[in-house]
């Protein structure tokens, strides 16, 4: 019985963490499949984090806060499209040079508005997206087994949570099963022949940023607005990377990328979890081992059992439609 | 009435002349950031007082990674800053390479001993303010689990966290403690969602009061604690305000006094180089009691901990320090 509840705390944990990475994941999977490169996953979260927070902190209001947090997000993915898109511009570098506009930007614009070192100031409980309680989950807590499962690892999470398990469905659905998805595949594996086929290639991956930035605007509003309650500098701390890998992890699918994207929360929570905890016949671990466990792991998995990604064939290469 | 106006004001000039030739303060904060509501911020109170209590001014500057801090020591000190006051144990070895070529500067330095003739370096004795905060949550505790989250797992750390052991022990010898530390890099001191996770760990597994000592990692721990309804103990300033209900205490860690102090004694001219420790006796040290926590803060855990405060100061029970003495005696 003890063993079961800490597997679902852990599971629990494992969803709070990997919301992000799953929310990031899509958002670069919508960019690349279109033929565009994103760096900049870790800068458009961040950027979104803060105009969330600040936003919230503000009007009081999370929807404010959620809405400004994806207003930054696509912006800043416009952005990315017009450097890389309309102008033909290196897509890593506009990504990279993305990532440290918003890592100083908001840092700065934290000092100048808030005064309190680049920090947004701590968002009361309204403010926030706070954990969500199923109908029913108090009554069914202790029934062993169903209200573990029940009342622990499926109630209780907040809205984006559920907003980023229900995103990877729709946005396979939107990918294999539309028609927006088979061009915007094409514009990534063979703009030629989509041109050909009278599609605007250009246009279609704009549309494909679009989507990249609501995803990673709820990626990053998560951070700010539900994980934690405001705006750290830096807060993304390397979530845009890790989904990044993720996606590539999974072979620039939406489901294995989800799965990657929970194995990696996995590892983080066991990592919470082991911390400190006595493992029979070893005695207690040392945290150093424990934290560098998910790397070595990912390390190991990459190396013995993925096997070999294929990138989308267009993935980085500007559209040009004559010479 | 005009003359003694006069010979007030020219007092008054003179002085302030005086005192801005004579002290230039420079502060360098820690990684967790000048605002982090608790130790950098703390040292930037005291600092702000002393300037406004003197029109003095101060140079501050806050280093983002590690390789700044010579950098930043040297900076201040080729700018006739003096003295310079160097804000956590991490500046320990740039102050060590820094100090000796600036024989004329007076260096400070809180939270490591750092030994050269022009260096003061500022102790403080967490492991007794940490017995006493253990003290408290133990008996706040109805179910008998309390939980500590470190920041970057190091010995000072683990001296808080030992004296909140022993302290917990003490009150109630068959409370269970968990304890957990951040990480082994400056990034523990900054690093809230995970400092909230560990919390979260810790409430899961019966938790009802949590101490941290984490830097910005700790405004995390605090969150978690008021968002799953359970206690929180704030550390160096007074975080009782942050979640009023949800606020057992706070360890303080007067780094505001000893900052003023630096700076004033410069300026009095009776600035000493050498190691000077602060704990419970000099009020370096304390618990905090204010209109956020007095509710939850009953009698009973008030005579404890006065009596603990008591004893320690009169020599009577001697809290263990994980640093010199090293190994934890509990588990």
């Amino acid at each position: 019985m003890e063993s079961l509840t800490l597997l679902v705390l852990v599971l629990d944990s494992t969803l709070r963490l990997s919301a992000p990475l799953i929310l990031a994941a899509l958002a670069g999977l919508f960019s690349e499949r279109a033929g565009i490169i994103d760096i900049g996953l870790e800068g458009k979260m961040l950027g979104a984090a803060f105009a969330a927070a600040a936003t919230a902190a503000l009007t009081g209001s999370p929807w404010a806060g959620l809405a400004a947090g994806i207003a930054a997000s696509v912006l800043l993915a416009l952005v990315h499209g017009y450097a890389c898109i309309t102008h033909r511009g290196n897509q890593v570098v506009s990504g990279v040079a993305l990532n440290i506009l918003v890592s100083g930007l908001s840092a700065v614009l934290g000092v100048a508005w808030f005064a309190e070192g680049g920090r947004t100031p701590q968002l009361p409980g309204e403010a926030r997206f706070l954990p969500l309680e199923w109908p029913g989950a108090d009554a069914l807590r202790d029934v062993p087994g169903l209200g573990a499962l029940y009342g622990e690892l499926l109630s209780g999470h907040n809205l984006i949570v559920y907003i980023a398990f229900l995103a990877v469905p729709a946005a396979a659905f939107v990918l294999y099963r539309t028609r927006f998805g088979l061009r915007l595949r094409a514009a990534g594996e063979n703009p030629e022949s989509a041109d050909t086929a009278g599609i605007a290639v250009s246009g279609l991956r704009y549309r494909a940023l679009l989507c990249t930035g609501v995803a990673c605007g709820l990626a990053g509003t998560y951070l700010s607005l539900a994980q934690s309650a405001g705006f750290i500098r830096d807060m993304s701390a390397g979530k845009g990377f890790i989904a990044l890998a993720a996606l590539i992890f999974g072979k620039w699918k939406p489901v294995p990328a989800m799965f990657a994207c929970l194995l990696f929360g996995f590892l983080e929570a066991v990592a919470i979890r082991l911390q400190g905890a006595e493992v029979p016949g070893v005695g207690e671990v040392p945290v150093q081992f424990v934290q560098a466990l998910p790397y070595v792991l990912t390390v190991v998995l990459l190396a013995g059992f993925i096997g070999r990604a294929i990138p989308p064939r267009a993935l980085g290469v500007p559209y040009v439609k004559e010479r | 009435m005009k003359g003694l106006l006069v010979a007030a004001l020219a007092a008054l000039l003179s002085s302030g002349a005086v005192a801005a030739a004579e002290v230039r303060p420079g502060v360098v904060y820690d990684l967790g950031g000048k605002f982090d509501k608790s130790f950098n911020e703390g040292v930037y109170n005291g600092a702000a007082q002393f300037s406004a209590d003197h029109g003095v001014e101060f140079r501050e500057f806050e280093v983002q990674n590690d390789s700044q801090r010579v950098q930043a020591l040297r900076n201040f000190a080729r700018r006739g800053q003096d003295p310079i006051l160097a804000v956590g144990f991490q500046y320990a070895s740039a102050l060590e390479k820094v100090a000796p070529d600036f024989p004329e500067t007076r260096f400070a330095i809180i939270d490591a001993v750092v030994d050269q003739p022009n260096v003061q370096s500022i102790l403080f004795r967490e492991h007794e303010g940490s017995f006493v905060v253990g003290i408290i949550a133990a008996m706040a505790s109805e179910g008998g689990s309390i939980g500590f989250v470190g920041g970057m797992d190091v010995p000072l750390i683990r001296r808080f966290a030992c004296g909140y052991l022993l302290g917990a022990r003490h009150a109630n010898p068959d409370i269970r403690v968990f304890q957990n530390m951040t990480g082994t890099t400056g990034a523990a001191w900054n690093d809230p969602v995970r400092g909230a996770e560990l919390a979260k760990s810790q409430f899961d597994r019966g938790a009802e009061v949590v101490f941290q000592a984490a830097g910005s990692t700790g405004l995390g721990v605090l969150q978690a604690a008021a968002d799953a309804g359970r206690l929180g103990i704030g550390v160096d300033s007074n975080q009782n305000h942050l979640h009023p209900g949800n606020m057992l205490t706070s360890m303080l860690k007067r780094v505001d006094v000893a900052a003023y102090e630096v700076f004033d004694s410069a300026l009095r001219g009776e600035w000493e180089p050498g190691v000077r420790a602060l704990g419970l006796e000099e009020n370096g040290i304390g618990w905090a009691l204010d209109e956020h926590n007095e509710a939850l803060i009953t009698p009973e855990m008030k005579a404890a901990a006065d009596e603990a405060v008591r004893m320690i100061v009169a020599g009577e029970l001697e809290v263990h320090d994980y640093v010199t003495e090293g190994e934890c005696p509990a588990k």
